[in-house]
């Protein structure tokens, strides 16, 4: 249901997204941070056209904070929508993400 | 009373998780009133709740889940309802998340019931005859304050 885009530029990671992240997009999205993540110390995630997310996609997303975590390395959500921060929100995601307008 | 309800029958199969998305979002454009953020929240129900069906409920042979949708006239309720003759699993026991600890200390298990519980406005489990019937409630056409 999502769709992914990947582009990598040095050690920065670029990801847009789309559609909305589930149980069938979200091991693609996570496949597609942790092929390419070896030599990346920043992870930027364009959210303007994802519309919603489920468990799954937060696993993702967890998994890809973890990674940049653990190698002192920075992610950052950008254009994330309403309903998506709602569902960060309530997850006590939030407190562990970075979000950019 | 049933006269409104409609079902659907599939394998507990992660393949046919389009065939419900598809079920349940066609019923919902039948609903006059229904905004795209019931249909994004629907959608997460039944990703949540089907994932687990076919995550779980059968062990060797897989089996059937029955999903099934109401909407009476005029209301602004919906129900669905989702019946498996698997492994008996209530998701209301299911513990609690911790939403509170550092990113490298998180685990989503339990963060997919824990989402739909936040979002439904009713939702109802009992074991009956050897199935799993869980049935959850929702108002719709509401925007999110």
């Amino acid at each position: 249901m999502a769709d992914i885009k990947k582009e990598i530029s040095g050690t920065t990671m670029n990801i847009a997204l789309g559609g909305i992240l589930d149980t069938k997009s979200a091991p693609q999205l996570q496949d597609a941070i942790m092929e390419s993540v070896a030599d990346v110390t920043e992870i930027n995630i364009d959210m303007a056209q994802l519309e919603y997310l489920t468990s799954a996609g937060l696993r993702a997303i967890l998994v890809a904070q973890q990674e940049m975590d653990d190698k002192d390395g920075k992610m950052t959500l950008k254009h994330v929508a309403k309903e998506i921060i709602d569902i960060f929100k309530m997850t006590g995601f939030l407190s562990i993400l970075t979000i950019e307008d | 009373m049933c006269t409104n309800t409609r079902k659907i029958c599939v394998k507990a199969d992660a393949q046919n998780i389009d065939e419900v998305f598809d079920f349940i979002e066609g019923e919902l454009e039948d609903i006059e009133g229904v905004c795209r953020q019931d249909v994004l929240k629907m959608h997460m129900v039944v990703d949540e709740i089907f994932s687990n069906i076919t995550n779980y409920a059968y062990e060797e042979e897989t089996g059937d889940v029955i999903i099934s949708f109401n909407h009476e006239p005029g209301s602004d309720c919906i129900s669905m309802t989702f019946t498996d003759q698997g492994r008996p699993y209530n998701p209301m026991e299911e513990v609690v998340p911790d939403i509170n600890l550092p990113a490298g200390k998180r685990k989503v298990g339990g963060l997919g019931v824990f989402m739909v519980r936040n979002t439904v406005d009713d939702i109802h489990y009992e074991n009956m005859d050897g199935s799993n019937i869980l049935t959850i409630k929702k108002r719709i056409g509401q925007e999110q304050d």
